[in-house]
């Protein structure tokens, strides 16, 4: 047994990070957040040419080869850098829909009710019949409301969890940033013990999910797959919120990141697969 | 990312699950829990048949790996856990390989490995838990010996131990962390008396124990004078490796038992109920994949146990809780039964937020040790 990252997939990860941090870093993410609805084509060609989409495809039919573990570490990545679209569905439609692959073409996908990126979108899975427009809680992802839910996907299921991470991973970061330069009373406010042990469980959440999704990239089972979703929506979600009290009044501007990684999150945990779902599927698990 | 085991690892898998098979049969009846002689000879025999069967250093001188699996399997086939052995296998012992001279090991480490002697670990005292550096236990020199005085408190398995692996401070004067000595304290030395304290969940676990001029050889101390705060940071070093492997995997099997129950009562059809176990099943899930992680890393890192531990610790010293509240649900008014499965359990549950470490001293190593804040107050 060896589960830890093979330097293979670090590089991986690191390549993606470096990426992301060139092609959307912090100024492109606010510039994103200004103009609300709009798909940044050019960005999706380049994650097309890296093979961010193509990741699992056979070689043969000009993808990386890769699998779930190497799909789960590029998600993190994009969920840590807040990258915006329809990522898990143009992902899963690379091989069926031509020009997926390479991000020529934006696919969109029912989940859970709603669709993210309608609009912006070129094909769409799923019955989107009836579409509703929202006025979406998150400036980063348009989102129409749909009559049926669509059918769950497990691999959809778990790069959802692996985005969920990487806003788990960064907002542990934001929050330990913030604490150790921000000062009050004379020093660091992450020398005070209740913020001390808000950011402790904030890494705890994390790396529990973590592991989970990691495992569950390798093992593929559903049953695994929903309990790493679970792990990774409450890491997440309250990871996000758990940051907002760290920074205190600067938490709750628009100008600070926190409050996107918090939207964000609660618009993944609305896809298909998350709490009642999972924890249904597990308790039918466990009484079998 | 790799979940499958090595042919070594399937091996000795299989290798020490037919032992278990053969030999698990033939155990007698387990002691009941006030029994404290007949658990010190249960837990002994234990040893020795692992000892006879060369299993006996696992936790010692085999990989992470190896050990996850000795521990998942032993698990799995319902053997005895090492219960009043505890002390030796885990603490002292891996504490007296580590930093004792070579007539040390060949004195203390045999008789723990054939489950001769049962050690207890005297570190706690009255003014001093969280803040152990405090300790206040005098030992004095007197030619080659040390004469202790003072008392320690909670100290499992003190009634049946033999050795005690002690705490003292040797050097009042020196700053707090550098004046104390690890050295190992015979239970029947003159001197020394053993009351038992009752735990909440009505047993005699654990005990206080008195020092009035006690006499320890100088022959006794593990490590240098004034060095024990040092050689004691290897022994926790070792307390947050693996220790819960076997916990985690009868975690799971519990939650199986309670989905089982809930059915036969009908408390399945309540949806509130059915979705919580279902989350906790991800919860040990996750715990179980945070083990193997765990182990792989301390594998990567030469055996070392790394700062994952604590992270590990406050997650599951909580799940651990949430379970057995869970229980208490499924049982409904049952759960006040202490004849009942799964009550005693509850309450001793109560214990893992606190002992080896509460959860507040654990965040705070989160927070200072691997997140890098500030130092707290
Ligand atoms: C079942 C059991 C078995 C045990 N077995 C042994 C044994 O065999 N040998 C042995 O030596 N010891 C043993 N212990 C003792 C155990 O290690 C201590 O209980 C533990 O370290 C806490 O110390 P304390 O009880 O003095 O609590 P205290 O340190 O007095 O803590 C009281 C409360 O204050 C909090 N607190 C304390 N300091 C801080 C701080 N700096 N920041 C924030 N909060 C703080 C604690 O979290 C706790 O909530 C055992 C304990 C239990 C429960």
């Amino acid at each position: 047994m060896r589960f830890r990252l093979t330097d293979d997939q670090r590089a991986l990860r690191a390549g993606v990070r470096d990426l992301l941090e060139r092609r959307f870093g912090r100024e492109a993410l606010r510039a994103a957040v200004a103009v609300p609805g709009r798909l940044d084509r050019a960005l999706w060609r380049t994650l097309g040419e890296a093979g961010f989409f193509a990741l699992r495809l056979p070689e043969a039919d000009g993808g990386v080869g890769l699998g779930l573990p190497e799909a789960v570490l590029a998600f993190e990545e994009a969920g840590r850098a807040l990258l915006p679209g329809p990522l898990v569905a143009t992902h899963l439609a690379a091989g069926g829909v031509p020009g997926a692959a390479r991000g020529e073409t934006v696919v969109a996908a029912v989940d859970g009710g709603l669709v993210e990126w309608l609009e912006a979108a070129d094909v769409v899975h799923g019955d989107a019949s009836g579409a509703v427009p929202l006025r979406s809680v998150d400036p980063l992802t348009p989102l129409h409301r749909v009559p049926a839910p669509g059918p769950p996907d497990p691999v959809a299921v778990l790069l959802t969890a692996a985005e969920q991470l990487g806003t788990a991973g960064r907002v542990c970061e934001l929050a330990v940033q913030h604490a150790r330069t921000r000062e009050q009373f004379g020093r660091p406010v992450g020398a005070f013990q209740a913020v001390q042990h808000l950011c402790a469980d904030l890494l705890v959440r994390a790396e529990t999910a973590r592991a989970a999704v990691y495992a569950a990239a390798v093992t593929a089972d559903p049953a695994d797959i929903a309990a790493a979703r679970l792990l990774a929506d409450e890491a997440a979600v309250r990871g996000a919120r758990d940051c907002l009290q760290v920074h205190g009044g600067m938490g709750f501007t628009w100008e600070a990141d926190v409050h996107l990684h918090l939207k964000r999150a609660w618009v993944r945990a609305r896809r298909a697969g998350g709490s009642a779902e999972g924890e249904e599927l597990l308790a039918a698990a466990l009484a079998r | 990312m790799d979940l499958s085991r090595t042919p070594e690892e399937e091996e000795f898998r299989t290798r020490l699950r037919t032992w278990l098979a053969a030999v698990l049969p033939t155990l007698p009846a387990r002691p009941s829990p006030d029994d404290w002689p007949g658990r010190r000879a249960y837990d002994l025999r234990w040893q020795r048949m692992l000892y006879d069967a060369g299993y006996a250093d696992v936790h010692w001188d085999a990989s992470p790996t190896v050990r996850m699996i000795f521990l998942e399997e032993t698990e799995r086939a319902g053997a005895p856990y090492v219960g009043a052995n505890f002390v030796g296998l885990l603490h002292a012992g891996p504490t007296i390989a580590a930093e004792g001279t070579a007539d040390q090991r060949a004195r203390w480490l045999p008789p723990i490995l054939r489950g001769e002697q049962v050690w207890c670990q005297g570190f706690s005292e009255p003014d001093a838990g969280s803040d152990l550096a405090s300790l206040r236990t005098r030992a004095r020199r007197d030619g080659d010996h040390y004469v202790v005085t003072g008392s320690k408190i909670w100290t499992s398995h003190a009634e049946v131990a033999d050795w005690c692996e002690l705490l003292v401070r040797t050097d009042p004067a020196a700053p707090r962390h550098r004046g104390i000595t690890w050295l190992a304290l015979p239970m029947d030395a003159e001197g020394v008396t053993v009351r038992p304290l009752r735990t909440l969940a009505g047993s005699a676990e654990f005990a206080e124990v008195f020092l009035d001029e006690v006499r320890v050889p100088v022959a006794n101390r593990v490590g240098e004078e004034n060095d024990g705060w040092r050689v004691t940071m290897v022994t926790l070093s070792f307390e947050r490796g693996t220790a819960f492997v076997g916990e985690v995997v009868a975690c799971r099997r519990v939650l199986g038992e309670l989905a089982s129950a809930a059915r036969e009562n009908g408390r399945w059809d309540d949806p509130v109920l059915r979705r919580r176990l279902g989350r906790l099943d991800a919860e040990f899930r996750a715990l179980w994949r945070l083990t193997q992680w765990n182990v792989s890393e301390a594998e990567a890192n030469g055996g070392v146990p790394g700062v994952g531990g604590s992270v590990f610790k406050l997650r599951y010293s909580h799940a651990r809780q949430e379970l057995y509240d869970a229980a208490a649900e499924v049982l409904g008014p049952d759960c006040l039964d202490l004849d009942r499965p799964w009550v005693l359990d509850r309450l001793s549950s109560l214990s893992y937020t606190i002992a080896a470490g509460t959860s507040q001293i654990q965040r705070g190593i989160v927070a200072e040790r691997i997140l890098g804040l500030p130092r707290g107050r």
